[in-house]
């Protein structure tokens, strides 16, 4: 059997024995009920209430994000619209199971014909319908099997009831054959940092017993690998548990390039776990946590605190903030109050900062007492800046402020086309990987059913920071990554590759980037980014260079202590 | 006493899993008849998560609440405010 590819969450390989999650129950029969009414009935409330119970115990055991997600599922169970449906099949004359496994099936149709999101939640359904189910027949519910030796688990998707009580010491990977990178699977997976495949179509072909290696960073699985092959997965997954104890160098190739890893933050309470993890500074400070709580603009005072605490945490650091991003995601009724039908090409981000400038203002006072009471080398920024005369705009305004250095994020294909002028004015450029995205597609990113377009890995994506990097490089002046692009470990390394010199994500994501740019010199990082633009599309990208990583060996990391 | 109320949506991924999971327990909690419609659409029971969900309730839109009982109004007031945070703030 050759090798079976799917996406693959995080960075971690792992080797093992397959085994197969039992497939669903068949499907109930519609025959006629012989109990009646009143005894069908009873049978349903008793078996729902057990699922809901299960479901909800289940939840406190597994604690966190798991916990919420069990309750919404002990809530579906109970769901009132959903037991109507269930009554009437059953005053038609249907059996309890017949009615719970059509009208579960009834919802599930319109969760799937919504698609996008919700579609990949339709698993969920099915996953209680079974439990019911299973209980009205006194049967065990499906469920992760327990071989009594550490396995690879191969299912069809797994519901969060199965992710959330796995059993860490003998679950080695996950394959999934259904299920995205959105599916709780994915979520939960990376949430609990278990190895896993998810979309493996040709998965569904894996037997129990079959020996595998599951690689994530590449996306494949190996079926009956050679013993060479197991060996060099055994030292990879050896190296990567060093990398997660790895003493917290700062972020660079394996040349010794320095690529500065930049954390981004939301609130100054968040600071010190970004230190903790290595964090060389800020690359993005949102500051929209000041104003959202409010329906008013906090005064100067009060901001002033907030940034100084920021700023207090990053002695002699760089800390990139970026002045108040309203917009499509995060409305503010003091900025702008319009309905406007596409919020996203509205007045948002600078547009709108520029039509309160008091607000503006404001902010930029409150950074720059900020600075002159702390030792941080603080850079602002402004978002969603469309063209040249707006870099004129803001940098000036920002100077006018004793602000040394002002830049300006690229989040519009159209900055992302005239760098070179841009950067003309700005210190530095900062690409929103998200933004950028959806602009460069016409995607909405807050809509479910176009959530397949937004993938920073688009050539047409890739293309545009290429953009930038070059323009930056021409200049002399910085170009930073702050959007969730920078988070993942390989693209991480294509867009050093196309000229990134700092990236900066979510705390949590620092170690694996980490690790990653220490295997690859600033050369295999430009040929990797070459194969990217020259693919077709995201898929193509990433495949292209994941299999030109598994064919350049890795380099040994240079350890000095 | 009926109270009807329109309110947008606030939450940056609209009215799904937690989201939607929080607002249905409110609506729950609350120990009253409540309704919850999406524009001039059909009034689904806003205690039920799946009815819920399958109005794909996206952030901006607009959606009108009803509730009937003494205490509809300061109801109202609470499933209002979780309509209108962003329970999902997490964006570069």
């Amino acid at each position: 059997m050759s090798d079976v590819r799917g996406v693959g969450i995080g960075l971690g390989v792992a080797q093992g024995v397959v085994v197969r999650m039992a497939e669903a129950l068949p499907a109930p029969e519609n025959t006629p009920s012989t109990q009646g009414v009143d005894a069908e009935r009873a049978r349903v409330r008793e078996a729902v209430a057990a699922v809901a119970q299960e479901l909800t115990a289940r939840g406190e055991t597994a604690g966190g994000s798991a916990q919420e997600v069990l309750e919404a599922q002990a809530m579906i169970a109970e769901d009132p619209t959903l037991q109507d449906e269930v009554d009437a099949r059953i005053d038609d004359g249907a059996t309890a199971e017949w009615a719970v496994h059509d009208a579960f099936a009834g919802f599930r149709a319109t969760l799937e014909a919504v698609g996008g999101y919700l579609g990949e939640r339709a698993a969920d359904l099915d996953d209680i319908a079974q439990r019911v189910l299973a209980r009205l027949r006194g049967v065990e519910a499906p469920g992760v099997p327990d071989p009594g030796h550490p396995f690879v688990l191969v299912a069809r998707d797994l519901a969060p009831a199965d992710t959330a009580l796995l059993n860490l010491d003998q679950v080695l990977a996950l394959v999934t054959f259904d299920g995205g990178p959105t599916s709780h699977t994915a979520i939960l997976a990376r949430e609990k940092g278990i190895v896993a495949i998810v979309g493996a179509a040709s998965a569904s072909e894996l037997a129990t017993g079959r020996s595998v290696i599951v690689d994530a960073a590449a996306g494949i699985v190996t079926v009956d690998p050679s013993d060479d092959e197991k060996q060099r997965a055994e030292q990879r997954a050896a190296a990567r548990r060093s990398a997660d104890s790895a003493p917290l160098t700062p972020g660079a190739l394996a040349d010794g390039t320095l690529i500065p890893l930049l954390a981004n933050l939301g609130k100054p309470a968040d600071a010190s776990d970004a230190v903790e993890r290595g964090a060389e500074g800020v690359g993005l400070f949102r500051t929209e946590f000041l104003f959202l709580s409010s329906a008013q603009a906090p005064t100067v005072e009060q901001q002033r605190e907030s940034y100084r605490e920021l700023l207090a945490a990053f002695p002699g650091k760089k800390v990139v903030v970026r002045m108040l991003d309203a917009g499509a995601d995060k409305p503010l009724a003091f900025l702008n109050d319009a309905h406007e039908e596409n919020p996203a090409l509205g007045l948002r981000g600078l547009r709108a900062l520029r039509a309160s400038e008091d607000i503006l203002r404001e902010q930029l006072t409150a950074l720059a007492e900020a600075d002159a009471a702390t030792e941080a080398d603080l850079w602002v920024m402004a978002p969603m800046v469309a063209t040249v005369e707006e870099t004129q705009y803001f940098t000036a305004l920002a100077r006018e402020y004793g602000l040394k250095t002002a830049g300006v994020m690229v989040e519009i294909p159209a900055s992302a086309l005239l760098a070179d002028r841009v950067l003309a004015h700005a210190d530095f450029a900062s690409i929103g990987t998200n933004d950028l995205t959806q602009y460069t597609m016409a995607a909405d990113r807050m809509l479910g059913s176009v959530a397949g377009f937004q993938d920073p890995w688009h050539p047409a994506v890739l293309r545009l920071v290429r953009e930038v990097g070059a323009a930056g490089a021409r200049l002399g002046k910085p170009v930073g990554i702050c959007g969730e692009a920078a988070a993942d470990p390989m693209l991480a390394v294509v867009l050093v590759g196309l000229g990134a010199t700092s990236l900066s994500m979510a705390p949590s994501a620092l170690a694996d980037v980490r690790h990653m740019l220490s295997t690859r010199t600033l050369d295999e990082a430009r040929h990797l980014a070459e194969l990217a633009l020259a693919a077709d599309d995201a898929a193509g990208a990433r495949l292209a260079v994941a299999d030109a990583t598994a064919t350049l060996p890795p380099h040994q990391k240079e350890t000095t202590s | 006493m009926t109270v009807s109320r329109t309110v947008r949506i606030g939450s940056s991924h609209g009215l799904h899993a937690r989201p939607a999971k929080l607002f249905a327990q409110a609506a729950k909690d609350s120990g009253i008849p409540v309704t919850i419609a999406k524009d001039s659409g059909k009034a689904v029971n806003a205690a039920s998560i799946l009815g819920v969900i399958a109005l794909a309730i996206e952030y901006g839109d607009y959606v009108t609440l009803t509730a009937d009982g003494d205490s509809a109004e300061s109801v109202l007031d609470t499933l209002t405010e979780l309509l209108t945070t962003d329970h999902d703030q997490e964006s570069a």
